[in-house]
């Protein structure tokens, strides 16, 4: 008796243990459980014995326009994995990189955040695997973000052109003209909040505006950064130049006349600050369509329509980015010429860019689309039938030019947002915050084995 | 809260009295091993092994544009004059002066009181006192987050019903109190429960010594029942520094609430972190949180020393 006991609790052990082992034994794809693996895919693989490429991703549309790249192709499947939204995703990229095994072969990367996978040696040279013959199929704008020096480190596929988006019911209501520069919109601010005593205000400054701070500063004229991945060991940082400071400074001192708000942005407040008639305007890019619409208790009889982003100066208007993704191929990829060819034509196919434009809500980098008149004829339903592509957004994503971001957002993000935070508490003036930010990122670009250029 | 490793079981007995008692006994033994071995393997290679990993990291450093390279104390060093990792540890030093006696304290007041007064009322009010514990500390800190909205918390509703502006709780001035009663609201039924079940194991017949001696209710809880439970008082501090100094989850969860009042380095935790997942800085990371071991690890002996003659682990 004593003995089958001591017998089968050995067996229990053994089994335990196994399954132990198995956890790490198991990592012939490039990672165990959480990392990516060609056996694991949410999509159904349609042609078997063919190279498997891995793809993390989390456009709408993305379950779609998998299954046709793979019902299309039989030399080649990929095998999607949803592995979270932006920062989740990028935390696992990260770590992934870190521990040298799990990250998948091609991966969703906001343009903001590619310089700091490539520092971090994680994305392939695309330029190397032929990817130039593509170059053409793209915006100006988007395929300078991709670039780094002489390497292209991703595909575009979305952009987002900043326009802003407005209450028409609300400047009716109140006999305010649509502000078409900074200035006016300065002046509207005051009108409104006159007006209704405060309880309507233009808009909403976040200290969190992260890749919307970003854009302002760049429709400034300011370029904080100076980054080549040719020369990686150098950089450039220039944050508390004229222009930064004439950008934080306009708008704290919108906040410190209690002519904007303060909410962070992508939280449950600043939600329903928009969705029930606080802030009269959002300057947001083209992909926020699909946020307005769906505001849960949202004001019934709001009227949302979108315009051009006001401008420093209406003589020179320059547009402006916000957001949007590419597909990279990091350094784990099994053959990264194989995946660069997947990245670059998963949406290629007419077919795969419509799913984009009406599953994804996607605002295609593919001037081609862009000029479409499918794509500029196309009436948007919420905003009154206005064809958004036409009257705002297609113009801004031709004229966009381009920026170069850090090599290090999370940390520049988060200390962006502790300062002007500080600012909107009056502890510092927008110009002080800038200079503390300035000196912050020199510090940290310095104990990161940075030179300051 | 900081996980105690069970305490290792005398294994040793008298040897059986047989002619393979040798045998058997080793058989035992061996035994033993095979028993232990599902745990051992798991705080093997789940806690020892990166525990040593971290370390051999904290000793190194790592940068984005240069590679990695044994770096001594230097991250140490850093760690010790890094004003955001201080001003994080002074942070946490306030909290644990204001949490631990707040939630001992209550804890105390309400097992002692549940331990006079037994009535049915009293059962369901212990359990619900208990309850918020049983709530998983994310859930439990995104409803707060609700609740404490500006925009739509019911407390809004209140402060508008009274037509007076009502006080962001999200804000810098507020929050620290904001965390604290989301803390002690988790975890005073947690400690009471502690307590209460050492006040259940108290000889009755010294309740009885103490009425003959004419000792008021008062008196009996005070100078009975409070020194006789004096050493789960102390281990119930120990666990309430601990895991204040080690605040990491609550802050997690409301810092894109309360972007403004909560940044990066909020707690020397929640930093580590930041360190680690966000900025890549694994190595400095591993230095912040042996540096907080260290400090944690100090902050509990100088209690526990400071309270030898209470505990009775002298």
């Amino acid at each position: 008796m004593t003995r089958k006991k001591a017998l089968l609790a050995a067996g229990m052990t053994a089994a335990l243990a196994a399954t132990l082992v198995g956890c790490t034994g198991n990592n012939s794809g490039g990672g165990g459980g959480a990392g990516a693996s060609k056996t694991n895919c949410t999509n159904e693989i349609k042609v078997q014995d063919v190279p498997v490429v891995t793809y993390w991703g989390w456009f709408e549309d993305t379950a779609q326009t998998v299954d046709n790249f793979n019902e299309s192709h039989d030399d080649v499947q990929i095998c999607w994995t949803n592995a979270g939204q932006g920062a989740d995703a990028y935390t696992k990229l990260s770590t992934s990189l870190q521990s040298k095994s799990g990250a998948p072969d091609i991966v969703q990367v906001e343009y903001d955040w590619l310089n700091s996978f490539l520092i971090q040696g994680g994305l392939v040279n695309m330029a190397e695997h032929g990817i130039e013959e593509y170059k053409d199929n793209f915006t100006e704008g988007a395929w300078r973000d991709v670039s780094s020096g002489d390497g292209v480190y991703a595909v575009p596929v979305d952009l987002g052109p900043v326009g802003m988006w407005y209450r028409q019911d609300i400047f009716d209501k109140h006999g305010i003209k649509i502000p078409t520069t900074w200035e006016e919109y300065a002046a509207a601010a005051e009108q409104l909040s006159k007006a209704t005593g405060g309880e309507t205000l233009i808009g909403n400054f976040a200290p969190n505006g992260q890749g919307q701070h970003y854009a302002l500063l760049d429709q400034a004229g300011a370029a904080p950064f100076e980054f080549d991945n040719g020369n990686p060991t150098e950089i450039s940082i220039n944050h508390n130049d004229e222009a930064s400071k004439k950008v934080y400074e306009y708008w704290l001192n919108l906040v410190d006349k209690g002519l904007v708000g303060t909410d962070q942005a992508w939280t449950p407040e600043f939600n329903t600050g928009l969705g029930g008639g606080r802030y009269a305007t959002a300057i947001y890019p083209a992909w926020y369509s699909i946020h307005i619409s769906a505001f849960q208790d949202g004001d019934p009889a709001a009227v949302w329509r979108a315009a051009p982003i006001p401008q420093w100066d209406a003589a020179n208007p320059k547009q402006v980015n916000w957001g949007g993704s590419t597909l990279a191929v990091t350094t784990q990829a099994d053959d990264a010429a194989l995946a660069t060819k997947v990245a670059a034509e998963l949406y290629a196919p007419e077919e795969n860019k419509k799913l984009g434009v009406e599953v994804g809500g996607l605002f295609l980098a593919y001037p081609e689309m862009i000029e479409s008149e499918y794509f500029q004829e196309r009436p948007y339903e919420f905003y009154g039938g206005q064809k958004l592509n036409k009257d705002v957004f297609g113009k801004a994503a031709l004229e966009y030019k381009g920026v170069t971001f850090s090599p290090f957002s999370q940390y520049y993000y988060d200390e962006s947002q502790r300062l002007l935070s500080e600012a909107i508490a009056g502890n510092v003036s927008a110009s002080e915050a800038a200079d503390q930010l300035q000196k912050s990122l020199e510090t940290y670009a310095t104990e990161q084995g940075f030179t300051l250029k | 809260m900081s996980t105690t490793s069970p305490q290792l079981q005398q294994t040793a007995r008298p040897p059986i009295a047989t002619r393979r008692g040798v045998t058997l006994e080793r058989k035992h033994a061996r035994f033993g091993w095979v028993f232990l071995a599902p745990f051992a393997i798991v705080f093997l290679v789940f806690l020892v092994l990166p525990l040593v990993y971290a370390f051999w990291m904290s000793l190194h450093t790592n940068t984005l544009a240069a590679g990695e390279k044994f770096a001594g104390l230097a991250n140490y060093i850093a760690a010790f004059n890094d004003q955001r990792f201080l001003s994080g540890m002074a942070r946490v030093g306030a909290f644990a002066l204001v949490f631990v006696p707040l939630q001992i304290g209550l804890a105390l007041l309400f097992a002692l009181i549940l331990d006079e007064v037994k009535t049915r009322l009293s059962r369901f009010s212990r359990l619900l006192i208990f309850a918020p514990y049983a709530i998983p500390g994310v859930i439990g800190a995104l409803m707060w987050g609700f609740l404490y909205s500006p925009s739509f918390g019911p407390l809004v509703s209140f402060f508008d019903f009274l037509n007076v502006q009502a006080p962001d709780l999200l804000s810098r001035d507020s929050i620290f109190w904001s965390l604290t009663n989301i803390v002690t609201w988790q975890w005073t039924g947690y400690y009471m429960v502690i307590i209460y079940a050492s006040l259940q194991s108290i000889d009755s017949s010294i309740y009885e010594a103490a009425r003959i001696d004419g000792a008021s209710k008062l008196q009996t809880a005070l100078q009975i029942k409070v020194p006789i439970i004096a050493s789960s008082l102390v281990l119930t501090i120990v666990f309430a520094l601990i895991g204040t100094l080690q605040f990491f989850t609550e802050p997690q969860v409301l810092a894109p609430l309360a972007g403004n009042a909560i940044d990066a380095a909020y707690t020397p935790n929640l930093y580590a972190y930041n360190l680690a997942f966000s900025y890549q800085q694994f190595n400095y990371a591993s230095a912040i949180s042996f540096a907080l071991g260290l400090l944690v690890f100090l902050a509990s002996i100088v209690f526990l020393i400071a309270t030898r003659k209470k505990s009775g682990l002298r």
